[in-house]
């Protein structure tokens, strides 16, 4: 995961409310085989609309998104998150999340900024014009005018998307007692890993470890 | 001396490679099955960060849902093309993944190939006391060896390839009970039914069941899995049930199944893990098997049970209003009016196959009945054995003649008609009688009316053009 410290640029200045998985990406998208790509359908029923907002060469490759009330509400599919990462969309702020969405978007790089609904009003009516800034250091979100509005994040998911850190990454740390467990394993219950036949197994690839 | 604990908490507490602050685990997984729908994006997640999966040799790879299940050669023995784009793609690239990252891999082309949740218990694979996942809710399957087996997300399948662990926390446990001996006609499909009929599609929210009683004693492994299968409908995480002789007798001599000293020293490892007496459960719930009939859905929640014996629901006579206006919707959607008897409702589709009921012992029940009828006219029946291994043997046994001979059609394995991923699809407002797991709108295809039953009953309703009860064809 990339580490972020710091989300810039213009943002599509939307302020919709309930903003489902269904929305954000469409069922028959699920048969893919990449989390990149997903950029393309994403929003797929707004953007078929003219004159909509993710169309609008304004706003083209923002690296944020301004939205209402409960954001990525429905199912739990992943690639909810992976459409945004996709398009470009490092920060989502609004006033309240779904859990599952804001979990997911954490697990792929993407800060959840909640703020007060008159903060996200006011964040919209700037976004048309000018860039918002979403600062983990400081934990604020500022404007080229006097706008500052602070906002709070789980420190564990702060430090892991300014350290760039995944869950698996840090796991991977983890590797001498994951190892321990796997040599007393091999003792205590050594047929784990001791597979009679894989004949007729297709092994091979230079990834093995 | 320790206190006493139960099957999940002896196999929990054998995978814990560190406690955390938060009361979380660091599980250890020990087997990790992966197929074509849900691993595509974790391989990419690994192959983006640099990574390797730590242990191939835990890890198993089968497609299953998006083939279809017509021949898959030609006359000439070379591979036919998949003609829908998407699946193709789903498919090569999971060939693609598991060769360069070098995971055990059983083809499309292979006889071992099948649904995964079948294949993992037919190469002994799945084995008693692992802890065991897949990018797949029907995961809970593998509970009925005495594994500790759930579904996972894609995230998750990334973490579990790279680090071969999992960070979960515990859940509650849930004894469910079945005494008694069952009556003639009712198979383990009735049972399941029964038990989800009882607590509902969210009663096993949070918890992790383990089914006992001599019921389940009695049963086979075949019937096992197909019980522990349907734990994810009743809202578990999953569903174990305790190893005993009849597990090792089904594993011993497996392919994958350990061999030699090994093999000893499990089955004594295995015998420690049944629920110690006085072990305490969060919830019981306690069933007799004299109340369990053959059974069936009539709504679209796996909750919606009723015996075949019996008619379609009044909504009124639900208590909750929030149950009351799910089951008009659900009338609505299946094109089914209070008071109908249940027996006299036509069907046009038949379905005897998934991870649910696609085993050699289905195969049979199903063609007991059939052996000697017709399809009824109007009706498409489809058998998907689970696996070509169920397939060879089904048709050593005669069972395709019966079969084919009867009207059905006689598939290669996969998920089939279970999702509406390939093309074995019901056709909007048509209805079929399913020996699959799930009756969710639009599941079998958009519009589809499903009603899940036993491969017995899916016989019955095929021969005779309407949801019957096989206890009229039977002996
Ligand atoms: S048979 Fe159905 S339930 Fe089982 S794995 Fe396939 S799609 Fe899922």
């Amino acid at each position: 995961m990339q580490a972020v410290t710091r989300v810039s640029g213009t943002a599509y200045p939307w302020g919709a409310e309930n903003v489902d998985t269904d929305v954000i990406i469409p069922a028959h998208w699920l048969k893919t085989i990449t989390r990149s790509g997903l950029g393309r359908g994403a929003f797929e029923t707004v953007r078929a609309q003219p004159g909509n907002l993710f169309d609008d060469p304004r706003y083209a490759g923002a690296p944020i998104l301004i939205a209402g009330d409960n954001f990525g509400c429905g199912s739990s599919r992943e690639h909810a998150a992976w459409a945004l990462a996709d398009m470009g969309v490092q920060a989502v702020i609004a006033p309240s999340f779904s859990d599952i969405f804001s979990g997911n978007a954490f697990k792929n790089g993407i800060v959840t900024v909640v703020l007060p609904q008159e903060a996200v009003d006011r964040l919209v009516e700037v976004a048309k014009t000018d860039p918002v800034t979403v600062d983990l250091e400081t934990m604020t979100v500022t404007t080229p005018y006097q706008d500052r509005y602070t906002f709070e994040l789980d420190a564990f998911r702060r430090r892991c998307l300014m350290e760039g850190l995944d869950e698996v990454g840090l796991t991977l740390a983890k590797d001498t007692v994951i190892s321990k467990f796997e040599e007393r394993l091999g003792v205590e219950r050594p047929w784990i890993s001791g597979r009679a036949d894989d004949a007729g197994l297709a092994v091979e690839g230079a990834r093995r470890t | 001396m320790p206190s006493p604990r139960t099957l999940y908490e002896k196999v929990w507490d054998a995978h814990v490679v560190e406690r955390r602050d938060d009361g979380s685990c660091l599980i250890y997984i020990d087997r990790h099955l992966l197929h074509e729908v849900t691993s595509p994006q974790a391989f990419e997640g690994l192959r983006a960060a640099g990574r390797f999966v730590r242990r191939p040799d835990l890890t198993l790879a089968v497609p299953d849902h998006n083939l279809p299940t017509t021949a898959r050669t030609d006359a000439a023995g070379h591979e036919l093309p998949i003609a829908d784009r998407e699946s193709a793609e789903q498919l090569a690239a999971l060939r693609r993944n598991v060769a360069e990252f070098g995971v055990p891999y059983i083809d499309a082309l292979s006889a071992r190939q099948g649904i995964v949740h079948v294949v993992g218990p037919e190469q002994g694979f799945t084995l008693p006391g692992t802890t065991m996942v897949c990018g797949d809710s029907h995961t809970s399957a593998h509970g009925a060896m005495g594994a500790l087996a759930f579904g996972i997300g894609t995230s998750e399948v990334e973490h579990v390839l790279a680090t071969q662990t999992l960070i979960l926390s515990p859940s509650k446990t849930m004894e469910v009970r079945v005494d008694g001996a069952l009556g003639y006609g009712v198979s383990a499909k009735d049972v399941v039914l029964a038990i989800i009929g009882r607590i509902g599609a969210a009663g096993g929210t949070g918890h992790v069941i383990e089914f006992t009683g001599e019921v389940i004693r009695a049963l086979s492994v075949e019937g096992r899995l197909t019980i522990a299968n349907m734990s994810i409908e009743g809202g578990a995480r999953a569903g174990m049930i305790a190893p005993d002789e009849t597990t090792f007798a089904y594993l011993k001599g497996r392919p994958m199944a350990p061999q030699g000293e090994d093999w000893a020293r499990a089955v004594d490892w295995w015998r420690t893990l049944p629920s110690d007496a006085g072990a305490r459960f969060d919830k019981v719930v306690r069933l007799a098997a004299s109340d369990i009939a053959p059974a069936l859905t009539w709504g679209t929640s796996p909750e919606d049970v009723v015996p075949i014996t019996g008619s379609v629901p009044a909504p009124d006579s639900f208590a909750d209003a929030s149950k009351r206006a799910a089951a008009q919707k659900s009338l609505d959607y299946m094109g089914l009016t209070p008071g109908m008897r249940m027996q006299d409702v036509p069907i046009q589709h038949v379905f005897i196959g998934s991870c649910t009921n696609s085993r050699i012992e289905d195969l049979r029940a199903a063609a007991s009945v059939a052996n000697g009828r017709r399809v009824a006219d109007g009706v498409r029946a489809l058998v998907v054995p689970g696996s070509g291994l169920v397939k060879r043997q089904a048709e050593a046994e005669g069972l395709d003649r019966i079969f084919t001979a009867a009207g059905f059609e006689w598939r290669e394995p996969g998920c089939s008609m279970c999702l509406a991923m390939n093309p074995d699809k019901v056709p909007a407002g048509e209805r079929c009688a399913s020996t699959s797991n799930r009756n969710f709108v639009g599941r079998q295809g958009p519009g589809s009316r499903t009603h899940l039953l036993s491969p017995a009953m899916a016989a019955a309703a095929a021969v005779t053009g309407r949801l019957a009860d096989v206890r009229e064809l039977m002996g």
